[in-house]
């Protein structure tokens, strides 16, 4: 089996390859700084298990399962005891609380080995899981080709549903993010987004006009130029918002 | 302490004012052709009772003070002793000058002088004590108040220097794990690193103040706790002038502010982070400047003012009552964070 250890602290890194140590079965491939590396490392190398470490520079834990397309089994390993976690208890091969034992540490690698089959399926609900939580900060992470795009919310000018995807409009451009329209829309509520139409969420701030349109919809103006249908239900929100 | 001396004034100016009306009272009885063992028992016997009387009134209200409606209750106590007195002292001069014909008619006929006076007198005493006990209440609700909300902020103060972040200690206890297999010497110098931290915590309760050099000693322990954690990543610089190392500032104030910018930089940057920390005396006031890299296009506008600085801010809003001792800015990729401490600190000499 091939493993990848991902935590920006050396020792805390040092401890779980003296804990492989008593695994020869387990191979460890390479050893990351940071999310970036470990999606670099992720997809390079495909390995069956991964330890991540939850707190790290730039993008955390979560943040890099979700830019991986087939995620392997997960161990967490963190000192983070908040709520996230006990939500993600039920999905994670195991998590780590640090400190942890040399027995914690078997066990968890047993837990595995029992689960082996369906472990794949297992970390794709952690990300769906994930999905479907709101978000923990005020940014949006995306692959942008090879690379990680970090997207703070204010840049967000609007979202549009494209199937699957939602399509990130920013002032850098356009992403794509695997999510749903429900996510966004209620993830992005605290920061004065509205979806004012089935297809379409809007930062509120940058309304510079709206006009009746058609029978019942009406389009709204960004200070971008960007028009944008809004349907009658939301054509409500925006008044409520809007304080008219 | 102020309530005993002020009550052995109140005595003092008591018996010289009672002395003073008892001369009045022998002058005024001097033109009516009485004599002098008559005047002088008549002034002794009457004022002594007038005096006991005012006693009586005074020793009451301690027991009682009037709240409402305490002008009625000066004024029917007054009317009501006087009348008392006038009855009881009317009595006993009768029996003393029994067979004394001047006397008893000078004394009947005076009967309702007598009464007036003695009203005055008593009504005047009531009010004294009235306004002392009302002022003495006053002053006790006064400190009480200033007590409890000593207490308060205390007590505030005291959760505010508690803060301890439960995430560095596991993480620490973490790093400690990891050296104990490969460096068993470096893991009991951590651990040793580790008590010594968290003693200064728990001993600075009591001291509020202290030194900048010892703040920074204390400050140093944490440093070099959070590089083995860290490893290469974490740089620091720290610089100040000679003056400002003796100057004072609350302590355990610093660290927060410190940890507050190694995390913003290790988790907002990749790579190398250095955190410079300089320390001034500007205008007799210790500056403190301390700064962290942070990436301008995605750091979280919040966090700047995140719980760390935000409880900082607290501590020196309920220290010196002003909001703008701390600042932060951020300029070229780097955040920086200035401190004013004014050099006003309490408990000068202990």
């Amino acid at each position: 089996m091939k493993a990848i250890i991902i935590d920006d602290e050396p020792l805390a890194r040092s401890i779980v390859k003296e804990y492989l140590q008593h695994h020869p079965d387990i191979e460890l491939l390479q050893e990351c700084n940071d999310g970036f590396e470990g999606v670099k490392a992720i997809n390079q190398h495909q390995p069956d298990l991964i330890f991540l470490d939850i707190q790290m520079p730039k993008i955390n834990g979560f943040e890099m399962l979700e830019l991986i397309d087939n995620p392997p089994a997960v161990i967490f390993t963190t000192a983070f005891e908040a709520y996230a976690i006990k939500a993600f208890e039920t999905f994670a091969v195991d998590y780590l609380l640090k400190p942890f034992s040399q027995e914690r540490f078997d066990k968890a690698l047993q837990k595995l080995l029992l689960q082996q089959k369906n472990s794949g399926e297992k970390t794709k609900e952690i990300v769906e899981a994930a999905a479907q939580s709101p978000m923990q900060s005020n940014r949006v992470v995306v692959k942008d080709g090879g690379k990680i795009k970090i997207i703070p919310v204010p840049q967000i000018q609007y979202l549009e549903a494209a199937d699957d995807y939602v399509k990130i409009i920013t002032n850098d451009g356009a992403f794509l993010k695997k999510k749903t329209m429900q996510f966004f829309e209620d993830s992005l509520q605290p920061f004065h987004f509205a979806r004012v139409h089935r297809s379409y969420i809007i930062n509120t701030q940058l309304i510079t006009r709206i006009d009746a349109h058609e029978k019942d919809s009406h389009l709204v103006l960004l200070s971008t130029g960007m028009r944008i249908p809004v349907s009658k239900a939301g054509f409500a929100k925006l008044k409520e918002i809007l304080g008219l | 302490m102020n309530t005993v001396s002020s009550l052995k004034q109140l005595q003092v100016i008591n018996a010289i004012w009672w002395s003073i009306i008892s001369i009045i009272h022998a002058f005024a009885l001097s033109a009516f052709g009485l004599t002098v063992a008559e005047i002088f028992t008549d002034s002794l016997i009457c004022n002594i009772l007038l005096a006991a009387a005012c006693q009586l009134i005074f020793s009451n209200m301690r027991f009682y003070l009037p709240r409402q409606e305490k002008y009625y209750y000066v004024l029917v106590i007054s009317l009501a002793v006087s009348g008392v007195w006038l009855f009881v002292s009317n009595i006993i001069l009768k029996n003393i000058f029994k067979s004394d014909e001047h006397y008893l008619a000078v004394l009947g006929s005076s009967l309702s002088i007598r009464y007036g006076v003695s009203f005055l007198m008593v009504s005047c005493m009531s009010m004294i004590s009235l306004l002392w006990y009302t002022q003495q209440e006053q002053q006790e609700t006064t400190s009480r108040k200033a007590d409890a909300e000593r207490l308060a902020k205390e007590a505030e103060l005291f959760k505010l220097r508690q803060q301890l972040q439960p995430h560095f200690l596991f993480n620490s206890l973490n790093s400690i794990s990891a050296l104990t297999g490969t460096q068993p010497e470096k893991a009991r110098h951590m651990i040793q690193q580790l008590s010594d931290f968290l003693r200064g915590t728990l001993r600075r309760d009591e001291q509020q103040w202290s030194s900048l050099k010892e703040e920074l000693e204390y400050l140093q322990l944490y440093l070099d706790i959070e590089k083995v954690r860290f490893g290469y990543r974490l740089q620091t610089n720290i610089d100040c002038t000679d003056k400002a190392l003796q100057m004072k500032l609350p302590s355990l104030l610093l660290q927060p502010v410190v940890e507050n910018a190694i995390k913003f930089g290790l988790y907002d940057t990749v790579g190398e982070v250095l955190i410079t920390l300089n320390a001034t005396d500007k205008n007799e006031q210790l500056e403190i400047t301390v700064t962290n890299p942070f990436d301008e296009e995605t750091a979280q506008p919040l966090q700047g003012t995140g719980f760390g600085l935000a409880s900082i801010k607290r501590r020196l809003f309920l220290l010196f009552a002003r909001h703008d001792l701390l600042q932060t800015s951020a300029k070229d990729n780097k955040f920086i964070t200035t401190i004013v401490i004014p050099q006003l600190y309490e408990g000068d000499h202990n």
